[in-house]
């Protein structure tokens, strides 16, 4: 059924920003209170995902190299096997793999982790996680990607990688790996602006 | 399933740019560098599917959500209620939409609000639900206070709802804020102004539906929002998502 609005009525809705205490919606354990059984986003692969298991860790910097302590991002990716969770998303996942996460820092710190399923190359594209960032001072959410610096073969035949220039800039949305005791660890740090600025989408 | 259409190119002279400078927080929190245009591909084109099962019975009724047996939060009661569709006019049919306000006082109930109002044991200000097979949707709540803010120099917010949407896709997803008809601080408020233009600031005040009230219980004020809508208007008249 098509609904009878008309003219500037049918345009997107304005953004306007998530504002400090965005996590009392999205993220109510992280405001200081328990609300659902279930907090949305909180299991981003679930326990039957294939794939190698990993960690994320950064931080969200602004232009004077502050850590944005009340970010909260949300992670879209794919499985191991370059599906997403989705009747579109190009086959069945793991029972449980929903491949969407929020994520938000400890707010004296501005650090933040999750855990994941490292993702298959999809649809002709490198391995990614896409992140979406809103908080206080950003007026509408911000897309960006997180490729892996050991996928270098494949970052070379990623159309959107490879649509950048100057190619310096690729480097803004590569994670480094780390291997700490134990365990598969990348690092990924988002600036918001000055040197080194994390390249954003318009997507 | 087919791969989705693309989306049309979001509007950003309607939309507000990153830099306002009224708007102390966005000058070390903007991109300088313009936004890298991409063609869409699969990981913007869908996104994370939610149903029923994700939501609770009463996780869009903020009167009764986090409050105490025989209770009820203090403030006027109200429903929001609205439309999601898409900028073709399409309804967005079995969308999660998440909500935030603070309370009748003006006070959030998170651990970084330190405002002096007080917390009211009765109301989390969260709530959340998933548009009905129209795109309508529905809360009931209390109509938040206004609040003080550290701006350039100290402000108030206008009396506002946040509403989080996610559509089908990624590129859909939006985070917005809805006013209140009749409130003087609409017009003075930085955040409002970071939205350019007045017919798009219009957009964000929600509208007092007196006939649809519900005597002696509470006043309902309608928000629709449009996401974006996709190129591909073949099936003129599927519900987006379906």
């Amino acid at each position: 059924m098509t609904m009878a609005i008309a003219g500037d009525d049918l345009k997107e809705t304005p953004s306007q920003t998530a504002g400090p205490y965005v996590h009392v919606g999205l993220a109510p354990g992280a405001a200081g209170f328990k609300m659902y059984d279930q907090e949305l986003g909180q299991d981003i692969a679930g326990p039957n995902a294939d794939g190698a298991r990993i960690r994320v860790v950064g931080r969200v910097l602004d232009g004077d190299g502050a850590a944005v302590k009340d970010v909260m991002i949300e992670l879209w990716q794919a499985n191991a096997h370059g599906r997403y969770a989705h009747p579109a998303g190009g086959g069945a996942v793991e029972p449980g793999f929903r491949g969407w996460g929020r994520v938000t820092p400890d707010f004296e710190t501005g650090q933040w982790a999750f855990d994941t399923v490292k993702p298959g190359a999809v649809d002709g594209q490198a391995p990614h996680i896409s992140f979406w960032l809103v908080a206080r001072g950003i007026n509408i959410g911000l897309h960006t990607r997180m490729y892996f610096n050991d996928d270098v073969m494949a970052h070379a035949a990623d159309p959107v990688l490879a649509s950048l220039a100057p190619a310096s800039r690729r480097s803004t949305l590569i994670a480094s790996r780390t291997e700490p005791e134990g365990g598969l660890v990348y690092r990924f740090d988002i600036r918001l602006q000055g040197d080194d600025e994390t390249v954003f989408f318009d997507v | 399933m087919p791969k989705p259409g693309d989306f049309m190119p979001r509007d950003h002279a309607w939309q507000p740019p990153a830099l306002t400078p009224d708007y102390r927080t966005s000058v070390a929190r903007s991109p300088r560098l313009a936004l890298h245009p991409v063609q869409n591909t699969l990981s913007e084109l869908i996104g994370p599917v939610f149903d029923g099962s994700d939501v609770g019975a009463l996780d869009h009724d903020l009167l009764r959500n986090f409050a105490r047996p025989g209770e009820s939060p203090i403030g006027e009661r109200i429903c929001l209620q609205g439309r999601v569709s898409d900028e073709n006019g399409r309804p967005v049919a079995h969308s999660l939409v998440e909500l935030w306000q603070a309370n009748a006082g003006g006070r959030y109930r998170h651990v970084n609000d330190s405002y002096l109002a007080p917390i009211d044991p009765n109301f989390s200000g969260c709530g959340r639900t998933v548009t009905d097979a129209e795109g309508a949707y529905s809360f009931h709540t209390v109509k938040p206070g206004a609040y003080p803010w550290q701006n350039w120099s100290p402000h108030w917010r206008p009396a506002h709802i946040h509403l989080s949407l996610f559509g089908a896709g990624m590129a859909q997803r939006l985070i917005t804020q809805c006013y209140f008809e009749g409130d003087p601080l609409i017009a003075k408020c930085p955040i409002v102004n970071a939205v350019p233009g007045q017919v798009a600031r219009d957009r964000l005040v929600a509208t007092l539906d007196l006939d649809a009230s519900v005597p002696f219980d509470h006043t309902v004020y309608r928000f629709d929002i449009v996401l974006r809508g996709r190129r591909a208007t073949r099936f003129e008249n599927r519900p987006e998502g379906a």
